[in-house]
């Protein structure tokens, strides 16, 4: 498949999702929403139905045969969530619920095994709220300070202020990988070297980035990353956290209960090696097995050609809305993913989502879980188009009308 | 796209873009703040209530269109009236908005009618009613910030 927009074949891309040919309020559906779920092709959804229909049973120490084909089929995904983001071993990649979890579970066990009072955590102004308050209650637990790396008005990190937060009580760095209300992809493999020269550990949150840009964990050097299945076209409910192997087999356990344990007596419990040390109960084993199958289709589509292309329909996308007068971009980082995000001046963001929907185009409008960042470009809100590779540029088109119908609302 | 008509009436935009009573109320001996943490529509309403009467009203914040005009037409239409009666037009405006075939005294209601609209829009119906239950809090005299939610 090649890399240039004139030949990627989005009507073929579009056949492979069958939601894109609902109609909304009488109109074809413009989905532009891929920031807060993207859409499932049928691959997906035929996963899950198969893996009900002829394999379902639960996974491992099971002798019959539907137990060994489901546990095949769930190992069998988290092996392909390792080639995907190029992991060394599979045993560093932890199923979870999604990225908000995988956060929470390294908080809640490097985090509260290793941080003491005093000690430093930075993360930064554009994080999601999900990459701030596990680390504001582990702070306060501990008695622990958050540190904030601030960004430029284009929504870029400021590298020289990050440098002179990393001081001698720095314990931990977490930074999102690609912001969701700006689009700004942070330089993460320069935050992970200026980290690591001083020994501190790196997180970083994926869930935006891994739809858009190829991930290569080992390159990148990160000592965790999480994302989530449902904004890479699987299912929700199911996501990831990979982890380095040796930080894994240190952290205490997140969660107890079954299959999380060698042996148990009311004595001693013995923990499992990892992943398994780490996935307490029955998890959503059709959920990983949905979010495989998405794995290999994006890889059949070529992560390299869905960032080609979105990257051709952001900046279309981004000249259409800069010729309209009255709209303000909010994030225009040169590093950037395919996000749209921006105000309008005499419409509230509510009200435009609102008109837009009539039109059958969803945008998320609101601080996107982001309310520092909000307060940082002083907005109460934004409205966000986020783009997919199943976007075109006549959906672009359509959105532009839709904001002519705003400010033709608007000027009554 | 009638239902966007309804929804955005010639009133309802004027309010927005000339909202009454919109300032700080200096005299004023109950308050309360309001917040939509879903798209952070935020109010704070001001009263001047005398002997159990709204002798004086008015209201602060940011917020969107149906919020920002709700707020505003709430001002004029609890203005000079007993706490009983301003009780009675939040209970006929929350019909109004919530329920199409609601049997509403118009009259009592006002310029408040052209929020009818919002009643189609499940989704807005928070953005109307904020200014209400941050009436409400004032008027009670709660301490804590009101949500929507």
């Amino acid at each position: 498949m090649s890399t240039s927009a004139n030949t990627f074949d989005v009507a073929g891309i579009r056949e492979d999702f069958p939601i894109l040919k609902e109609l909304v309020n009488g109109k074809p559906l413009v989905y532009l929403d891929n920031a807060a779920t993207t859409q499932k092709p049928q691959a997906v959804i035929d996963a899950l139905v198969n893996y009900y229909v002829t394999e379902n049973s639960n996974v491992h120490r099971g002798v019959h045969t539907l137990s060994q084909k489901a546990t095949d089929a769930y190992e069998g995904a988290r092996e392909k969530v390792r080639q995907f983001i190029n992991a060394e071993d599979d045993k560093e990649i932890i199923f979870v619920r999604g990225t908000t979890e995988g956060i929470n579970l390294v908080a809640q066990t490097y985090g509260r095994a290793n941080i003491v009072a005093g000690d430093e955590i930075i993360v930064t102004a554009m994080e999601h709220h999900s990459n701030i308050v596990p680390w504001q209650i582990l702070c306060e637990e501990k008695g622990a300070h958050l540190k904030v790396i601030p960004i430029s008005d284009d929504g870029e990190l400021l590298m020289d202020e990050f440098e002179k937060l990393l001081s001698p009580r720095t314990r931990f760095v977490s930074v999102v990988h690609q912001s969701n209300a700006l689009g700004t992809i942070n330089p993460v493999e320069q935050i992970v070297e200026m980290a690591h020269a001083r020994d501190i550990p790196v997180m970083l949150d994926g869930a935006q980035a891994v739809a858009h840009v190829p991930i290569d964990v080992q390159r990148i050097g990160c000592d965790f990353y999480a994302f989530s299945g449902h904004k890479l076209y699987g299912p929700t409910g199911v996501g990831v956290l990979y982890g380095r192997a040796e930080l894994l087999d240190a952290m205490p356990p997140y969660q107890g209960g079954g299959e999380m344990i060698r042996s148990v007596t009311f004595e001693k419990t013995l923990y499992n090696v990892i992943p398994n040390k780490y996935e307490a109960g029955t998890q959503n084993i059709a959920g990983s097995v949905g979010l495989g199958a998405a794995i290999d289709y994006v890889s059949s589509v070529g992560m390299d050609n869905i960032a080609a292309y979105e990257k051709e329909l952001l900046a279309y996308g981004t000249e259409r809305l800069s010729e309209i007068e009255i709209v303000r971009l909010i994030g225009t980082a040169r590093h950037k993913g395919s996000i749209l995000s921006f105000v309008m001046e005499n419409a509230h963001p509510h009200d435009v989502g609102t008109i837009l929907d009539a039109e059958g185009i969803a945008v998320r409008t609101g601080h996107h879980c982001a309310q520092p960042l909000m307060d940082r470009y002083g907005v109460p809100a934004t409205v966000r188009a986020s783009l997919s590779f199943y976007n075109t540029r006549e959906e672009i088109d359509t959105l532009v009308k839709g904001i002519d119908r705003v400010i033709e609302v608007f000027s009554r | 796209m009638s239902n966007l008509h309804d929804l955005y009436q010639e009133i309802l935009l004027e309010h927005n873009n000339r909202p009454r009573n919109f300032r700080k109320l200096e005299d004023a001996n109950r308050q309360a703040d309001g917040y939509n943490p879903l798209c952070g529509d935020q109010i704070t309403l001001y009263l001047k209530v005398e002997e159990d009467v709204i002798t004086d009203v008015a209201f602060q914040g940011v917020g969107c269109a149906i919020s920002r005009a709700s707020a505003s037409m709430l001002t004029q239409s609890v203005k000079g009236q007993s706490l009983e009666k301003a009780e009675e037009i939040f209970d006929g405006f929350h019909a109004l908005i919530t329920d199409p075939d609601a049997d509403v005294d118009y009259d009592v209601l006002g310029d408040l009618e052209v929020l009818s609209g919002v009643s189609a829009f499940p989704t807005r119906i928070k953005c109307a009613v904020l200014a209400w239950h941050t009436l409400n809090a004032a008027i009670e005299g709660k301490e804590d910030s009101v949500t929507t939610e």
